[in-house]
């Protein structure tokens, strides 16, 4: 099968995978106790005013008529406007994309170089201090959970030395870099051992490996066999975990948000989800799933090309 | 997930205070005289995509600050949550209180035009909207629009619908802004208020600057920013981190950690929260009058908040509105009584009883409070059951369901809580207290242009309620705020009220 047959078989299985979870969450938020006008009605829940909240945004039409509407709107990009506040969802997206993408990306540009290289070092030195040293540390970031990281930074360097600034409250996230270092620490804390580990076997396994002793009895240089003939093979395992990881970091990583005060996705989602606002939660579920469909997309795309032998043919 | 999570902040922020306990000593320095000009930075719990610049769609405290500062409403409730002239000077009902003469004063909106009587009552219009579902509109529904009319420019004659002496809390309701006539449109906001709208950014910030002609004398601060931080310890830290000055709303065991510290004041604003239990009179077992004093007596109610507001608070006497006007202080203080609860319970033949005691995270507290008096009755006879829910629906689910129910709710005047809550009519009488003489006692009230008819008529309401009523108050949490030592002016009167959150007399020192 041709890359490309095999690229628009994928996107056009892909259409159908975002549909499926669109329509999945349309019916998981509509299954919620109560609905947006219960919740905007807060602690004054008078029923009366409930009913009119209720035909003011338009709730009391049937709940399948809606969704027809919704997903009418979609392939001309039109998410639909926010129950409760009557803004676009769109500029909800827009908005919180920004701080998401900046955070994912910074994250990706660091995490890749840093954790192949950890990894090709371990493997190069098996079993020794070096390796093992490498692989305490790196477990060890795995081991903590990203609050309780990202608490003991904020109070450690952000508080108590004051040294970076403890959240990113009110700031602009590209004119003042620094709020950016805590979160960057954080998210990258776990997924380095993650993808480093898998460097690291893959290197192993291909410095193993049959076509590698080959290349040298050939008389190919160490560095040479090394870096364009075993690297690529250790790297494709990785890069599905890389992919994961992508994904993970572009769904907004709630509880980073949360605690920097980052209003990125996973923020928006919280607020639209306990606000019951159907359009908001619909449009991130579109962002979401066609995120983790392209992201998985491209990196079968290039472990396919890293590795041709690999069957990535699903 | 989201309770693993809060939870797990909220631990966490004790571990934050905890290392930073060691790091401040002494005496925070008084603030100086006031002084003018710099920009506050205050931090607010946000909704994110719920928030709106519309004030009459306020709905979060974050909203009600931001239009507090940018509108007026004609009165707002003073410290003692009774109302106070704002855009109002003065108001005069006729004898029997049907109609009523409000004189504005001058004051200007931020474009320029005055604010005349038109503008009064097309804000009243828009709020009374059959269409819509603004929050103030039960307040303002006895105003008869239609034949409402503005004498003058300045002077407005509203007609009500029936007899009302209480008009003026309607006049101060959450949301009874006043705006342009017209307005519809408010992604740049215009309105009477003590700052002018600059930029808004939805669940960030909100940036405002001071307005020289504001009619109460300008701020003193040049700018003031609204920034969003949902999590109580993202305020707290970006407090200590010196990213805001003001930090909204935070736990008692914040304040306990910070007290001494140099790097935060802790300002408490008292009884601006009143924390009970709910029974439901209509049904078992709380129908049974013997069963509810059970109750009111095993409440041990020092412990209660001591244990579950850090002692940032008061103990409650099972009436609403303590220390507002009309409160009834002279009802003997209840105490716990486990013997004679424990007779009350056998004589209502509830022994061996189980009762399940509705909760959820929707306010601060309330799970907390629910296990502490879920232990505090054992040994009565009767057996407390806690049952958290989803903390989105829980008011509109308690409001129907269950007999037993954790209850909170924020100041208002003690008229507005009877009328909303404890009347055969009310919206949301979530202790189903539906008594004809009671109705008739709060007529009487609010019909009588007798002050001391009036005063009588209250304290019998109340005297009934606190032998027999269904809420079960027992206490009343501070509001805590707080703020960089140079801050001044911040005043400590009760959340929701005028003087709350108010930062037009808020100083940079």
């Amino acid at each position: 099968m041709s890359l490309a047959s095999y690229t628009a078989r994928r996107a056009a299985l892909g259409l159908v995978q975002v549909l499926a979870v669109v329509t999945l969450v349309f019916f998981l938020v509509e299954a919620l106790p109560g609905d947006a006008a219960v919740a905007l009605a807060g602690d004054h829940p008078d029923p009366a005013r409930i009913a009119q909240i209720r035909a003011a945004m338009g709730l009391d039409r049937p709940t399948l008529e809606r969704f027809a509407e919704w997903l009418v709107g979609l392939p001309q990009l039109d998410f639909g406007v926010s129950l409760v506040s009557g803004r676009p969802v769109a500029d909800f997206l827009f908005g919180a994309i920004g701080p998401t993408v900046a955070l994912a990306g910074l994250t990706l540009v660091l995490l890749v170089p840093i954790s192949v290289l950890v990894g090709v070092l371990a493997a190069l030195r098996e079993g020794s201090l070096l390796d093992r040293a490498l692989t305490s540390i790196s477990v060890a970031l795995h081991s903590i959970p990203e609050f309780a990281l990202a608490v003991v930074l904020i109070a450690v360097l952000g508080v108590q030395l004051a040294w970076l600034p403890p959240t990113a409250v009110g700031a602009d996230l590209f004119a003042q870099p620094a709020v950016l270092v805590l979160p960057l620490v954080v998210l990258l804390a776990r997924p380095i051992c993650s993808i480093s580990r898998l460097v690291r076997a893959g290197m192993i396994d291909a410095l193993a490996s049959e076509y590698v002793r080959h290349a040298r009895r050939l008389g190919i240089g160490r560095t040479r066999v090394r870096f364009a003939h075993a690297l690529p093979n250790a790297l494709a395992p990785a890069v599905q975990q890389v992919a994961r990881t992508t994904d993970w970091l572009l769904g907004g990583v709630i509880v980073v948000e949360a605690v920097f005060v980052i209003p990125g996705l996973g923020t928006v989602l919280v607020d639209s989800v306990a606000a019951r606002d159907f359009p908001v939660v619909q449009g991130l579920a579109v962002v979401f799933a066609v995120t983790t469909v392209v992201v998985n997309l491209l990196a079968d795309l290039v472990a396919f090309r890293l590795a041709p032998r690999a069957e990535v043919v699903a | 997930m989201s309770l693993n999570r809060r939870g797990f902040l909220g631990l966490t922020s004790g571990l934050a205070v905890v290392t930073l306990a060691g790091c401040g000593s002494g005496t925070t320095p008084a603030s100086s005289a006031p002084r003018t000009g710099g920009r506050l930075r205050a931090a607010f719990a946000g909704g994110g995509a719920k928030e709106v610049l519309d004030p009459h769609l306020a709905n979060l405290f974050v909203e009600a600050a931001r239009s507090k500062a940018m509108f007026d409403k004609l009165a707002d409730l003073g410290t003692d949550v009774s109302p106070q002239p704002r855009l109002a000077e003065k108001w005069e009902p006729n004898a029997d209180l049907t109609r009523w003469r409000i004189s504005l004063r001058q004051a200007a909106f931020h474009d320029g035009r005055p604010v005349r009587a038109q503008d009064v009552l097309a804000s009243y219009a828009r709020i009374l909207d059959p269409n819509r579902a603004f929050r103030a509109k039960s307040s303002l529904a006895l105003i008869d629009l239609a034949n409402s009319r503005a004498v003058d420019d300045l002077t407005v004659e509203f007609v009500l619908k029936r007899p009302f002496g209480e008009f003026p809390n309607a006049l101060a309701a959450f949301g009874a802004y006043i705006v342009p006539e017209g307005a519809e449109d408010f992604t740049k906001p215009v309105g009477s208020g003590a700052f002018r709208f600059v930029s808004f950014e939805p669940g960030r910030s909100v940036l405002l600057k001071r307005n020289p002609n504001y009619w109460e004398g300008a701020p003193l601060l040049d700018e003031l920013e609204f920034v969003i931080a949902n999590e109580e310890s993202a305020r707290t830290n970006a407090l200590l981190g010196g990213q805001v000055e003001y930090a909204h709303d935070l736990t008692p065991t914040t304040a306990r950690s910070n007290a001494s510290g140099d790097r935060m004041t802790i300002h408490r604003s008292p009884n601006s929260a009143v924390q009970a239990f709910a029974m439901k009179v209509d049904r078992a077992p709380f129908d049974n009058r013997d069963l509810r004093e059970a109750m009111f007596l095993l409440a041990d109610r020092p412990q209660l908040v001591e244990s579950v507001l850090a002692g940032s608070g008061q103990a409650g006497n099972d009436l609403f509105g303590k220390d507002y006007q009309h409160y009834a202080a002279d009802l003997p203080q209840r105490q716990r009584d486990l013997d004679k609860a424990k007779f009350l319970i056998r004589k209502a033949g509830a022994e061996g009883l189980t009762v399940k005691l509705d909760t959820s995270a929707a306010a601060a507290g309330m799970v907390e409070a629910a296990t502490v008096f879920a232990d505090q009755v054992k040994g009565s006879g009767l057996t407390i059951e806690v049952v958290q829910g989803n903390k989105d629906s829980y008011w509109a689910d308690t409001l129907k369901n269950g007999s037993l129910s954790s209850f909170r709710s924020g100041a208002m005047p003690i008229e507005t809580h009877v009328a909303q809550r404890l009347l055969s009519g009310s919206g949301t009488n979530v202790t189903k207290w539906a008594r004809p003489e009671f109705d008739a006692l709060y007529e009487k009230a609010v019909s009588t242009s007798d002050p001391v008819a009036r005063g009588e008529a209250y304290r019998e309401m109340q005297r009934v309620l606190h032998a027999e009523g269904g809420y079960l108050m027992w206490g009343f949490a501070d509001w805590i705020v707080g703020a960089k030592p140079n801050v001044g002016g911040i005043s400590t009167a009760p959340a929701n009220t005028l003087d709350w959150a108010r930062f037009d007399k808020v100083w940079l020192g």
